[in-house]
């Protein structure tokens, strides 16, 4: 069982690998065919008209309708159809990539006879599988956003390779301090956070892209945005996300504090991993506060967004790595 | 589409006549910087900053050692980096500095929204616009036959707040949502306040407990090697006493625990001996204390037998070394050995000591330095006899654990032997005096604590939460019904309504909320679908507010 796990997960990191092809692929073939050819205009339309009062998120429409019209239409629509099945085909890879990665941290569980938690080998898989799967679930609500898929699965290349080749540990069962039923509502409630934050960083780089790129900015990363949903959809979809997992997160750092009152004697110690929750939720709520402060310019919100993750990756890795603390029973 | 309820800016006063007070007026002024929103988002990420040097650099109150590392590896730097709090970072001026601010800015900044909150639960919602094809939802539908009635009861079973003003209805719904926003800050006041008592009124301890009735444990101060306690802390702790009866301790053939568990016997406050267990994640909880397991190890019992004839026998706690298989290392002082019985006078140049290794399962060939598994399945002790004056008296403290080897290097403490021991086996040595190894009992480290902020860290917790989901799932909105009197002309396109009368009704989100349109139209629908049956389908479909 543990060795059907380990090949699962290969597997796994050689389909996002493909997936990753796949979106590269569509890029690539859509660049070429915008230059070509007026397409329609798909943009998160539903979610910016909502938000009320909003005539202005008529005019962040994209303007691809500005494209020209062109000389080769067969060639270019031959191209577009193209593009649109290597879109598909990714996301279609994605979805058996995030199969395989669910069968393979279930078989590891199964094998271990016990949740799929215990060390950061086990606990990077399992963050990155609830960043996937949360994808599929806005995939399914908002299918325009399917570009961002190169992002997405670039992130999840680099997660699930690093945990394969750097943090691969063989089954062992938990020590005792880790066996309690808080080992499973804090590190669930943590992991849950975690991967949606992760996911949440992947539109908030997509916005600072396509907003810079709906100010005009043609160089490098913005001309990346061209094909991406409007800007005001992307930094809502960011906010969505956030505002989802921070109580979550909130909630995950309370039960790993009355967890740790049982297990060490005191709720709150400022070892390294909980000194860096504290600093994630800090800016977690920075974020939050700083969305909700008219004079705060949205792309400062959006940078606060990834800079939440960067802490979050910290905890992660670093932490583990560097510090050496209570929490250091990992193991890498 | 801003989230915020921006309390008013105060008007500009009049034109001043005399000059206000500039004391006063800067007064006022820090007062509004500090509670602006800005200056919450700063010192939030000024906090964040201020936290990293506590998870970088070693902090005393975690771990203790690692900042005496620190201070041999750097002795230039250190002394700095302590004199600016850098080693107890998260008690220090700075980063308290930063946490109060931002808690006066917090309550310098919910008190009003508070009042003004309180203010809004009382007050009716406000009344019909009167161009409601100005909001953002906006549309006419038949009338329901109850009327102004029946449409003022659809919305209250929908939990709106509901205004009926003649023939017009107001409602509202979500207060919650600042409801939530206020109680979650308010929680984070109380979380303070709970962190706060847990420092004045707490205490806590470590200590070690060798099992058996000899090394009962009585709680007072003097009983800790280490105790931290709280400012307000009166002398007395509470009473109680403890004793260990038996430890469980059980691993994986690879040396990995599995299970502890400790049996103790325990009466509080003179009450009747009980007996009590707790492990790891399942602390004792005592009357105004609780005990947490947070190690465990062997004690060697030892026996020595001086010249004279005279035994002492002891079992000393040896300390891990960190490795998987538990071997530690101890120090067995006899420092009233070789008394003259005779002469009953003290001999400080013939006190003995033994440095032991202890390994409970000792590999089956030499070189015996490392113990292979943390059970004691093979036990070997590896004692180095010390003869000599061991330092004790010298008014300097020394580690109990360890040989203070200033003493053997200005020679008055000299090595004269070596041996390794089994269970059982003795070993004399050349003056005569006997050294036995008896066997070993185990010991576990405890840590005793009491800290009385913590229910209030619990329920602050829960309205922290809470206060957040109603504060970001909830959202503020507003509908406005007017009945339109029959044969009146349909506001949207100027058409005569003709005999039916209509009702036309406004949507205005006052917080950012993407699926208001969807709710405003199924609000729509089930406020026609009071109908009776029938009617429904010869009615104009609901249009779409025009923006
Ligand atoms: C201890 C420091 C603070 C923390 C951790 C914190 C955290 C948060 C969080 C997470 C939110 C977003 C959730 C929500 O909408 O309720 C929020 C909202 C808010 N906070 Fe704070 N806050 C703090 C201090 C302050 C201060 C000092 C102010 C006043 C200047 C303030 C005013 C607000 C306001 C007005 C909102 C509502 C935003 C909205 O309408 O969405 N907070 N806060």
């Amino acid at each position: 069982m543990s060795a059907l796990s380990d090949q699962l997960m290969t597997i796994t990191t050689l389909v996002y690998l493909l997936a990753m092809i796949g979106h590269a692929v569509e890029y690539a073939l859509g660049n070429s065919r915008a230059r070509a050819v007026a397409a329609p205009a798909r943009e998160l339309v539903g979610a910016a008209v909502g938000a009320g009062s909003t005539p202005a998120t008529r005019r962040d429409a994209p303007d691809l309708t500005a494209a020209r019209p062109t000389v080769a239409a067969t060639s270019t629509e031959r191209t577009a159809r193209r593009a649109e099945l290597a879109g598909r085909v990714a996301v279609g890879l994605t979805a058996l990539g995030a199969a395989a990665h669910l069968a393979g941290l279930v078989t590891r569980g199964l094998a271990a006879d016990r949740m799929p938690w215990g060390n950061m080998y086990e606990f990077v898989l399992t963050v990155s599988f609830i960043g996937v799967a949360a994808w599929l679930v806005v995939l399914v609500k908002v299918p325009s956003l399917r570009r961002l898929g190169l992002f997405l699965t670039l992130v999840m290349v680099l997660l699930v390779a690093t945990a394969e080749l750097v943090l691969y540990t063989p089954i062992v069962p938990l020590v005792p301090a880790l066996n309690s039923y808080w080992f499973i509502v804090h590190v669930s409630t943590i992991v849950f956070a975690s991967g949606l934050f992760l996911l949440g960083v992947v539109p908030a780089a997509a916005y600072l892209m396509r907003a810079g790129y709906e100010q005009g900015k043609r160089s490098f990363p913005y001309t990346l945005a061209k094909r991406l949903p409007a800007a005001a959809g992307l930094e809502r979809l960011t906010f969505v996300l956030h505002a989802f997992s921070f109580p979550i997160f909130t909630f995950a750092v309370i039960a790993g504090a009355i967890w740790a009152e049982a297990a060490w004697g005191r709720p709150w110690g400022w070892d390294p991993k909980e000194t860096w929750a504290f600093i994630s939720w800090v800016i977690y709520a920075g974020y939050l506060h700083a969305r909700a402060t008219p004079s705060v310019k949205r792309n400062v919100v959006a940078w606060l967004a990834i800079l939440g993750f960067l802490t979050v990756l910290m905890n992660l890795f670093g932490v583990n790595i560097f510090f050496e603390g209570l929490h250091s029973y990992g193991g890498i | 589409m801003t989230a915020v309820d921006q309390r008013p800016v105060p008007a500009p006063a009049e034109p001043p006549r005399r000059r206000p007070n500039p004391l006063l007026a800067l007064l006022r002024n820090s007062w509004r910087q500090l509670t602006s929103m800005r200056t919450a988002l700063v010192l939030l990420f000024l906090l964040a900053v201020a936290a990293i040097p506590g998870s970088v650099l070693p902090q005393r109150g975690v771990n203790p050692e690692d900042v005496r590392d620190f201070f041999t590896a750097y002795p230039e730097l250190a002394p700095w980096l302590d004199r600016i709090g850098a080693f107890e970072a998260f008690s220090s001026v700075w980063f308290s500095a930063i946490y109060l601010l931002l808690f006066t800015s917090l309550i310098g900044c919910i008190t009003p929204r508070l009042v003004d909150h309180v203010r809004a639960l009382r007050s009716r919602p406000p009344a019909v616009p009167k161009r409601l094809s100005r909001l953002p939802q906006h549309t006419v539908v038949p009338a329901p036959d109850g009327g102004v009635a029946a449409i003022a009861e659809t919305l209250r079973r929908r939990r709106w707040r509901v205004v009926v003003r003649g023939d017009e209805v107001s409602a509202e719904k979500g207060y919650l949502k600042e409801t939530g926003n206020l109680i979650f800050h308010s929680s984070m006041v109380l979380l303070l306040i709970g962190v706060a008592l847990g420092s004045w009124y707490g205490w806590s301890g470590n200590r070690l407990l060798v099992a058996g009735a000899d090394h009962v444990f009585c709680n007072t101060r003097q009983q800790y090697a280490e105790a931290k306690l709280g400012p307000r802390v009166g002398d007395d702790l509470p009473r109680f006493c403890m004793q260990l009866d038996e430890f469980d301790a059980r691993f994986l053939p690879t040396g990995q625990p599995s299970y502890y568990q400790a049996k103790v016997t325990v009466d509080e406050n003179g009450g009747a001996p009980r007996a009590a267990e707790f492990s790891v994640n399942s602390p004792l909880r005592l009357d105004g204390a609780n005990v947490y397991l947070l190690g465990h190890g062997y004690a060697p019992v030892i026996r020595y037998t001086d010249r004279y004839g005279r035994s002492q026998t002891s079992a000393v706690p040896f300390l891990g070394t960190g490795d998987m298989g538990l071997t530690s290392e101890g120090l067995a002082a006899f420092p009233d050995a070789n008394v003259d019985p005779a002469t009953g006078e003290r001999n400080r140049e013939l006190q003995v000591a033994f440095d032991g290794l202890y390994l409970p399962t000792a590999p089956q060939q030499g070189p015996f330095t490392r113990s292979e598994h943390p059970t004691e399945q093979n036990p070997l002790l590896g004692l180095v006899a010390y003869q000599g004056n061991l330092g004790l008296d010298a008014g300097i403290p020394g580690s109990v654990y360890q040989l203070d080897q200033r003493q053997v290097r200005n020679g008055r403490l000299t090595e004269i032997g070596s041996r390794e021991l089994r269970v059982g086996e003795s070993w004399t040595l050349d003056d005569g005096s006997k050294v036995e190894f008896l066997g070993s009992e185990p010991y576990i480290v405890l840590s005793v604590r009491y800290d009385p902020g913590t229910n209030l860290l619990l329920i602050s917790s829960v309205g922290l939460v809470l206060g957040l989901m109603g504060s970001l799932f909830v959202r503020r909105r507003r509908v406005f019904v007017r009945l339109l009197p029959t044969g009146s002309a349909d506001p949207a396109n100027g058409s005569p309504t003709g005999g039916s009368s209509l009702v036309e009704v406004g949507g205005l989100p006052r917080t950012e909320h993407p699926g208001f349109a969807d709710e405003f139209a199924q609000l729509v629908a089930a406020l026609r679908d009071d109908r009776p049956a029938g009617k429904t389908d010869d009615a104009p479909a609901a249009r779409e507010g025009a923006e």
